[in-house]
């Protein structure tokens, strides 16, 4: 597994700045272009890349299927868990405003905390669909 | 949280069930967890029927948003009972489930199999409750891409083929439906259903508007398996695990049917999609077709999971015929057949799932002799039949009555004599179901054969003895949709 140097070497540069990258759009979604679904790619290429430049079966130890499928599954729950918590405090589904005192201020915790979830499904069914059909029989 | 807020909750509910379903891991707490929810949502749309049946319509601000800006859902005298009929079939369904999938399903994880088809009714529910054009393709992708899955999953290796066509061809009609939404969204810039009914009449440039009608008119087709664009639904509820032909065959074809009256009555209204566009001259000569097609290739199938998918395209082009006369009677007989049939066949094909489940097969010769070793079963299978028949005293007759009035009132006495002839065809396919179950010797050698639990009877027997109960007890179905129908067409309640 020597050969391909220069791609690996790159790839083991580029991918903390992927991961960054991805943070960065995630938490910057609401002021600028981004979001958690943008994001969550961002994340999951650079998991893919690893595994496609160097080795699968390390990927796949980093991220098993099992924990994968919490974090998608725990991703959806946090998204529709910030709807039922707006009816808990007297708002409608997903009406951020009453997350806080200020409206404003709700409007952009309720997005963030969304976004996160939006991100966290994202990116585990993007790895999930890598790994399955990367899968060797 | 109150009473306000049961529009929300019957789509959010089984999307935040889903995710904890698979997150629950053990089949049997997956099992039990999903059938909670399906009663928590049939007691939800029950109330939500009887608010609106008292109170009219009521309308839900998704994130506070007024409505031509924000989602809004909306919930009349039509949705609300499309919606008591997903709801109601998922409660009988989902109980039967635990030992059907158990033994039709290989996959290892029976869990996500029961995420999944949390998915598929948030997705039905949600196409029912919204009034967002947008949002109805949403709801429509989440509920096909989790039936693709479905039927995926049935044991046969034909079942993932099966899935595939009917991704394709599910792909085709949601692709069409978003090119007819952005041809409306161009020409009015709303997507909310309501206030594009209003806006829709004012556009100066119709021509986009006729191509978003027609769009939108054939992607709802295909979704609704009207002939000729039928031909992913005979392999999907053949190659299906019985539970889950039962559930999709009783609630998703209805959705498309409700999909169809929402897009081209209150959206572009009877005005326009009778007398501009001429729907009648397409969709009635194509539902007369369907009848007789569906029911006639009926008579030759031998697998009966296939007999009876033709028999509902058949049927599907009952529920069109109504919508094609758009007179009251006609759109009244169509939406009792849309509770009708899912009653009708979500037990007949539940029923087929016991003879599967004790049999191991679906096949015509598989039944020869079983009336007397499975009698429950066998009867509930007869009696579904007779409904599809359309025999007085079962809730098929009462359909084919109203679609028979609205025929004669339309002076289209050919199209009744029609209506007629599909229900003698439909006799003879299930005459030969009767024949070979009650008039067939078991074959020599056949292994022993108990009746099914009872666990599974009682589900195939509550939603049979609905469509006989509606079959005689007819003002509570027909007073919601006769209602629905004025609604839909614009008349004073």
């Amino acid at each position: 597994m020597s050969d391909f140097l220069v791609l690996k070497v790159m790839a083991k540069l580029l991918i903390p700045f992927i991961l960054l990258f991805g943070f960065y759009v995630q938490m910057h979604g609401d002021y600028g272009p981004g979001g958690g679904f943008q994001a969550g790619v961002i994340v999951a290429a650079a998991f893919i890349l690893y595994a496609i430049v160097f080795e699968i079966g390390t990927a796949r130890r980093v991220a098993p299927m099992a924990v994968l499928v919490t974090i998608a599954c725990l991703g959806v729950l946090l998204y529709a868990g910030v709807g039922v918590a707006n009816l808990v405090y007297g708002g409608r589904f997903l009406e951020y405003g009453v997350l806080a005192h200020e409206p404003a201020h709700g409007n952009h915790i309720g997005i963030l905390i969304v976004e996160i979830g939006v991100g966290m499904a994202v990116a585990a069914v993007m790895m999930i669909i890598f790994f399955s059909f990367a899968r060797r029989r | 949280m109150n009473a306000g807020h049961l529009p929300i909750l019957q789509v959010a509910l089984p999307l935040i069930a889903a995710p904890l379903c698979v997150l629950l891991r053990r089949p049997a707490f997956a099992w039990a967890f999903t059938t909670l929810v399906s009663w928590a949502l049939l007691a939800m749309s029950i109330l939500l029927l009887i608010r609106v049946m008292a109170d009219g319509v009521i309308s839900y601000r998704l994130g506070g948003w007024a409505p031509p800006f924000g989602i809004e859902y909306r919930l009349d005298a039509v949705n609300c009972f499309v919606i008591l009929v997903i709801s109601a079939v998922a409660a009988v369904v989902t109980p039967y489930m635990r030992q059907s999938v158990a033994r039709e399903i290989t996959a290892p994880r029976h869990n996500l199999f029961y995420g999944v088809y949390l998915l598929a009714l948030t997705g039905l529910l949600g196409i029912a409750a919204t009034g967002d054009a947008f949002n109805i393709y949403v709801f429509m992708e989440i509920s096909s891409l989790a039936s693709y899955v479905l039927i995926g999953l049935g044991s046969s290796r034909r079942a993932r083929a099966a899935a595939f066509q009917y991704l394709i061809m599910g792909t085709i009609g949601a692709t069409f439906l978003l090119i007819g939404i952005g041809l409306l969204y161009m020409m009015t810039g709303t997507l909310n259903l309501a206030d594009l009914s209003l806006r829709v009449a004012e556009v100066p440039d119709m021509r986009p508007i006729y191509a978003a009608f027609a769009f939108i008119t054939i992607g709802v087709l295909i979704k609704l398996a009207l002939f000729p664009l039928h031909i992913w639904l005979p392999n999907a509820y053949t190659h299906a695990p019985s539970a889950v032909s039962a559930f999709l065959a009783a609630s998703a074809t209805k959705v498309g049917a409700y999909v169809l009256l929402r897009f081209v009555f209150t959206l572009f209204g009877p005005e326009f999609s009778f007398e501009r566009m001429p729907l009648m001259e397409i969709l009635m000569p194509l539902s007369l077709i369907a009848i007789l097609v569906g029911s006639g290739v009926a008579i030759f199938q031998h697998d009966l999971k296939r007999l009876f998918a033709y028999s509902s395209i058949g049927q599907i082009g009952y529920i069109a015929l109504g919508i094609s006369f758009a007179s009251t009677s006609g759109l009244t007989g169509a939406i009792v057949h849309i509770f009708n049939h899912a009653m009708m066949k979500g037990g007949i094909f539940l029923a087929l799932g016991c003879m599967m489940y004790r049999t191991g097969s679906v096949e015509l010769s598989a039944l020869h002799g079983l009336g007397r070793r499975m009698p429950f079963t066998m009867a509930a299978l007869i009696i579904g039949g007779l409904g599809l028949v359309g025999v007085p005293l079962t809730s098929g007759f009462v359909s084919k009555w109203y679609l028979v009035q609205a025929a004669l009132e339309a002076d289209l006495w050919p199209v009744a004599l029609l209506i007629l002839l599909g229900s003698l065809v439909a006799l003879i396919y299930v005459g030969r179901v009767i024949e070979a179950a009650y008039f067939r010797p078991p074959p020599p050698g056949a292994p022993a054969v108990r009746e099914a639990p009872w666990q599974m009877l009682i589900p195939t027997w509550i939603l049979l003895a609905a469509s006989l109960y509606f079959g005689v007890h007819t003002d509570i179905t027909v007073s919601v949709a006769e209602r629905g129908a004025e609604m839909l067409l614009g008349l004073p309640a």
